[in-house]
């Protein structure tokens, strides 16, 4: 209980970090929200500058944004005026979870089940076969994959919708095209973790023993194997977030992948450090539960 | 090292293969825009979107440009900016890592905690950040992005000095009246060079995916300079009139990503046998 405190109190400590960071880097930047194509009137511009508080001092802006952070509130658009962030936020985060998190499902089971099949045959045919589709998997990124699932199931077959959403069928193309690419990687480190579980003393105990394979490998070598592919979640959860981007980009999802995307562009400063805020948080809560279950998992590690 | 080099990328019949696909692919960027008939940005009036022919080797795109040159070019900027990038976080890897190893103790602690900390950002967020900050300069942001790839060779380098800190040779230097300075530049940078060199062969496939993902995604090159990424965020919107646009740079680019990877992995695998993975 005590260790969990801490850690949390790490994680905050980390968050806060985050925050300052960002803000800085976004308020040291050269070059405003406001300077864009078309010059305002001074007057314009001034009030504009005072409506968003950038006329204070930088060490005030901060404190205002902190304050305002710790109601939830990320504060107005820059770009999209009748907008606030956390209205885009609300909008585009069910549909990035709803993508992110399936696609994190299926590349695990996709992965296991592959590496588990490569890993029972080592140095045979299956082996060579799967590992060799594994590399050219990994060499193809989803800016690639993404594009040809819509060639090939959508316009090509017409079997699913090529973007948009709606309907679950929209869903999975995008699903799919971002899974693939780390269903490679997981598979990679799976094989890898099972076959040097395999060569425990335990499992060849409990194979001599006369085990059936399949209560083998979930009793014995699949327990071992996950501590590895735990300890690499994180990882490959902030790598599915930089997948979902892409996806969303391809399929025409509205996901803050998307937003974040085009307020880079745009320069919506606001919008960028409040996507970049809610990633951050996603990811540091999703490692700090992955560092639960790890101690859970592993009985080295006292609890 | 050097005889493990050559068995590494020339003893076995795949590792062979791979030295010479990803020496042809750097062959075809340095030398087809110097002779090939087309400029990458003329247009041929009389073969818009036509597909693959003997003038236009692999057709051209939607405003008539030799896909053939085109993609040349574009590998030499992807290549030209991962091994840029790829020399900056090595620049900034290897001292920071040698840094913390040597120094060990609370320092070590501190700066590798950093380094964790910056591990569990999201590749993307960091990215973004930058290109926010830099705006549309190019080569300034891909120096940015070497600014960011720097952690698994600092990492490494870190753990290495750890343990050539602690070596016999080490401490026999030392005691035999060594400086620091000596220590450093004879022992300790020799024995940290060959590993540097595999992370960083490991970091260019990295920062080739990188660049490909921002130029995609509109916030990397920008047409009409050409680059791997450009050319597919091109042919992904045409491919269902021209699906040679796509298909040819993705191919270029999974192939050398592919080979680069390999090529990495076994570079690893040999000079680097503590850190072997799966």
């Amino acid at each position: 209980m005590h260790l969990i405190a801490r850690r949390l109190v790490t994680v905050g400590l980390t968050f806060l970090v985050i925050v300052t960071l960002i803000f800085l880097l976004l308020r040291l930047t050269p070059g405003g929200p406001f300077d864009g194509e078309r010059a305002l009137p001074p007057e314009v511009e001034a009030n504009l500058r005072a409506a968003y508080h950038l006329d204070k001092p930088l060490a005030e802006q901060y404190g205002l944004y902190l304050a305002k952070l710790l109601q939830g509130d990320l504060g107005p658009s820059f770009r999209q005026k009748d907008f606030t962030v956390n209205e885009l936020v609300a909008q585009g985060l069910p549909v990035s979870l709803i993508v992110g998190a399936s696609a994190l499902v299926l590349a695990l089971f996709l992965g296991m089940v592959t590496g588990t099949f490569a890993a029972l045959h080592p140095g045979r045919f299956i082996d060579v076969a799967l590992m060799g589709f594994i590399n050219l998997g990994l060499a193809i990124p989803g800016i690639i994959v993404a594009p040809i699932c819509v060639l090939v199931f959508a316009v090509l077959l017409g079997w699913l919708p090529a973007g948009g959403i709606g309907t679950p069928q929209h869903y999975v193309l995008p699903i799919i095209a971002a899974a693939l690419p780390y269903a490679a990687a997981i598979a990679r480190l799976w094989r890898g973790a099972v076959l040097e579980a395999l060569k425990e003393p335990h499992v060849l105990t409990a194979r001599a023993k006369g085990l059936p394979p399949s209560r083998l490998l979930f009793r014995h070598v699949f327990p071992v194997a996950a501590l590895p592919l735990v300890s690499w979640l994180g990882p490959l959860a902030a790598g599915l977030l930089t997948g979902t981007v892409v996806v969303e980009q391809v399929f025409e999802l509205p996901g803050i992948g998307r937003y974040f995307v085009q307020a880079a562009i745009n320069r919506d400063y606001t919008l960028v450090m409040g996507v970049a805020l809610v990633f951050a948080a996603l990811i540091l809560i999703f490692n700090f539960c992955v560092d639960l279950v790890y101690r859970l998992l592993d009985p080295r590690i006292p609890v | 090292m050097t005889s493990r080099l050559t068995q590494t990328l020339f003893g076995s019949i795949t590792a062979r293969v791979m030295t010479t696909l990803l020496c042809c692919i750097v062959a075809f960027v340095v030398f087809v825009p110097l002779l090939s008939g087309w400029e990458a940005e003329a247009v041929d009036w009389d073969a818009l979107e036509s597909p693959p022919s003997a003038s236009h080797w692999f057709g051209t795109d939607l405003a008539g440009r030799d896909l053939f040159t085109r993609i040349a070019e574009g590998g030499r900027l992807s290549l030209g900016i991962a091994v840029l990038s790829t020399g900056i976080s090595v620049l900034i890897g290897v001292p920071y890592g040698a840094f913390a190893g040597y120094l060990g103790g609370r320092v070590d602690q501190w700066m590798m905690r950093f380094v964790d900390t910056l591990y569990a950002l999201p590749f993307i967020l960091v990215v973004i950040l930058l290109v926010v900050v830099v705006g549309r300069n190019t080569w300034l942001l891909f120096a940015g992005l070497g600014a960011v790839y720097w952690l698994d060779i600092a990492r490494i380098v870190r753990g290495q000095t750890l343990r050539i800190r602690s070596a016999g040779y080490i401490t026999a230097a030392r005691g035999m009246g060594a400086s620091t300075r000596w220590i450093v530049l004879r022992h300790l940078l020799p024995n940290v060079a060959g590993i540097a060199l595999v992370y960083a062969t490991l970091t260019v496939p990295g920062i080739v995916l990188a660049e490909s993902f921002l130029s995609f995604l509109g916030l990397g090159v920008q047409e009409p300079a050409a680059s791997w990424g450009v050319l597919i965020a091109d042919g992904a919107g045409n491919m269902e009139a021209a699906p040679w646009t796509l298909l040819y740079p993705a191919v270029f680019l999974a192939v050398t990503v592919w080979t680069l990877n390999m090529l990495g992995d076994r570079l690893r695998d040999a000079l680097d046998p503590h850190l072997r993975r799966h």
